[in-house]
């Protein structure tokens, strides 16, 4: 049995995670999904910054990673104020009727 | 034991991300995106990343998913109707992700030779005291604007969530 | 290695046990000082002076009806409490209660596990407690028990603000986030602790982290998402019997987190007040004796004819326990075990005070005494304390 963990493994895992979000983001039509999706694609990319950040025995991974949660966090709070409005206005959250621009 | 732990949280990690895809009501998916979270902050001690670990925790799941279910409760979200997806995606979407995946996994095992073990205490530099220094001294730039942007994003909430004023 | 995860085992059974029991009787010990404050007995009947109350209450929660409605969202219902209980038991686990002890030749801290961001952890486990309350009030498809849930997980997210800019103060003095070496560095003496000590007394900290942790724990007076008067009984409402009990088991373990924290930040951990050399070693004595001789005192000439037989009899368990603060052996751990549950009990009988004595805030006023005044007095505070520790290094 292995003694520790490949760092490969962690990358995978990345990766898995980042083609989930992905798949949510094209496929759902809740936009809270869909913002959801898009959270879980921040997170595999802040798990490879960690894990490169290993690999490199640095800090900075880490600091990355942290400057991509704080910008999550603006941008969490930014895009539901939005998805608010747009639910005040069109009154749904499918993304498939707010498409009064359409044609 | 490190591989027990990490193939533990790693699959929590992954049936959580499911979850969230699959799940119809958005409430179950926030609170498995909570899970994903929660198991990548594990795999961040694992990697050494003890402060990032707790500030994943605190902010990620602690504040901004609690954001997010507060949304999902003063909207009353529904559970998601079934209809109006083509399907030609239905038929494609499943094969072409698995095939998206075995690419990138291949391509991460060619580049990255198993010489890099990941355990505990293998890297010691993570800690409060090195990210401190790290973000006042090279990060200085980036940390300054990030507190800038924060300020936009409070003013920008503020702006476009308050009642009309007549 | 094999011995550690003993020790552990050992180590984690008595602080389960302890802390059960002591949730338990912080019950009882609530009500007695609210029945005092409000001129009554409280709980007289069950046993002597109502020490069973705690025992009656289990019973009685236990045997109660588990009641499932038909109409709440099952998976989060039954996840809430859970929830709650868990993160709240949790943060107790880095908590240290004293120095190094030796028992049967092997040598552990009081203490289930030294992390080095200890600090981290327990506002991390706290942040996560809030899921517990959001997700009640959600799923149990009731109009008062959502907004019970909304409002109370807007205030304790509100509160997390200047409660962690209150800690980030006294680290910026001590240096270290683990919770151990906080109390180390406080050694000394009531002039090393971190309320009196350093470049800025951190005496601002301590009350914007108490105000803070009344509002964290959803006390009274920021109690307004679960009074009775208010939203029926709040995110609680559909909740029955054992799930119940886990709101209040953690709300009380909350309560003993938060005074814990503030005893470790901010008033020395288990640090006597002045050195051993000076006697300090007597004042556990002391205090029991004299309560010991009060409680014979009124057994001799007792209020009620009950009280002739109780009374005596913990005069002399009173007694006793200032024996066994003397003996020389069980010294080393019992006197830091003595000051830092003396300084604990002391904020939570603050605790109970100000719920027997204050009223509630109203919801706006709660929100905008946090935004509005907390948040700013505590980020001048940080600044203050940074300025005069950067000016002293």
């Amino acid at each position: 049995m292995l003694a520790a963990v490949p760092i490969s493994w962690f990358l995978t895992l990345s990766a898995v995670l980042f083609a989930l979000g992905v798949a949510g983001f094209l496929y759902r039509r809740n936009i809270i999904t869909v913002f959801m999706s898009i959270e879980l694609m921040l997170n595999a990319v802040n798990l490879s910054f960690v894990t490169f950040s290993y690999h490199r025995q640095q800090v900075n991974g880490h600091l990355y990673a942290f400057f991509v949660m704080v910008v999550a966090a603006a941008e969490a709070a930014v895009g539901l104020a939005i998805i608010l409005t747009i639910f005040k206005n069109r009154g749904t959250l499918n993304i498939d009727d707010v498409d009064s621009m359409k044609n | 034991m490190d591989v027990i732990l990490f193939l533990v949280f790693a699959i929590i990690a992954v049936v959580c991300a499911i979850n969230v895809v699959v799940q119809t009501h958005p409430i179950s998916s926030a609170i498995s995106l909570v899970g994903v979270m929660g198991s990548l902050a594990v795999l961040y001690l694992l990697l050494g990343a003890e402060f990032l670990a707790a500030a994943q925790v605190i902010v990620y799941a602690g504040a901004i998913m609690v954001l997010f279910v507060f949304v999902i409760m003063l909207l009353n979200a529904g559970e998601e109707a079934k209809k109006g997806r083509s399907f030609t995606a239905q038929l494609l979407g499943l094969p072409l992700l698995v095939s998206f995946l075995g690419l990138m996994a291949y391509f991460v095992q060619r580049l990255f030779p198993q010489s890099t073990l990941v355990h505990f205490g293998g890297f010691t530099g993570g800690g409060a005291a090195q990210i401190g220094h790290a973000l006042f001294t090279t990060f200085l730039l980036p940390f300054e604007v990030t507190s800038v942007l924060i300020l936009i994003a409070i003013l920008g909430a503020i702006v476009l969530a308050r009642k009309e004023m007549d | 290695m094999d011995s550690f995860i003993v020790i552990s085992l050992i180590k984690t059974l008595v602080v389960f046990a302890v802390l059960m029991t002591t949730l338990a009787y912080l019950q009882w010990v609530e009500r007695k000082v609210i029945a005092h404050i409000q001129v009554r007995p409280g709980p007289y009947r069950v046993g002597p002076h109502g020490l069973l109350q705690p025992l009656a209450d289990i019973i009685k929660l236990l045997t109660k009806e588990d009641l499932l409605p038909p109409y709440v969202n099952k998976p989060l219902y039954l996840l809430a409490p859970f929830l709650a209980i868990t993160m709240a038991l949790l943060s107790i686990s880095v908590i240290p209660f004293g120095p190094e002890i030796q028992v049967a030749g092997y040598k552990t801290y009081m203490q289930l596990t030294d992390l080095n961001i200890g600090v981290l952890f327990v506002l991390a486990v706290s942040s996560m407690g809030v899921y517990g309350i959001a997700l009640a009030g959600w799923s149990s498809n009731n109009k008062y028990a959502l907004l019970g849930g909304l409002r109370s997980s807007a205030q304790m997210i509100s509160y997390e603000l200047p409660m962690s800019l209150a800690i980030a103060a006294p680290l910026l003095i001590s240096n270290t986030l683990s919770l151990r070496g906080l109390v180390e560095k406080q050694a000394g003496g009531i002039w090393n602790w971190n309320v009196l000590h350093g470049p800025f007394p951190q005496i601002f900290s301590f009350i914007i982290f108490l105000i803070a942790a009344f509002a964290e724990t959803n006390r009274v007076p920021f109690d307004l998402p679960e009074a009775e008067n208010e939203l029926v009984a709040g995110f609680h409402t559909e909740y029955s019997s054992m799930k119940f009990a886990s709101f209040f088991m953690a709300e009380y373990a909350n309560m003993i987190t938060v005074s814990c924290m503030a005893t470790l930040l901010f008033l020395g951990g288990w640090v006597a007040p002045w050195p051993a050399e000076y006697g300090s070693s007597f004042v556990p004595a002391v205090i029991f004796a004299f309560a010991g001789v009060v409680a014979l005192y009124h057994g001799f000439h007792p209020a009620r004819r009950r009280d002739g037989y109780t009374l005596p009899v913990f005069g002399v368990l009173f007694l006793i326990a200032a024996g066994v603060f003397l003996l020389p052996l069980v010294q080393s751990w019992l006197i830091p075990l003595f000051w830092f549950c003396a300084k604990t009990g002391g904020i939570l009988f603050g605790f109970m005070w100000i719920r027997g004595t204050l009223p509630r805030f109203r919801y706006d006023q709660l929100m905008g005494f946090t935004w509005k005044f907390l948040f700013p007095v505590a980020m001048l505070n940080l600044l203050v304390t940074g300025f005069l520790v950067a000016l002293g290094s």
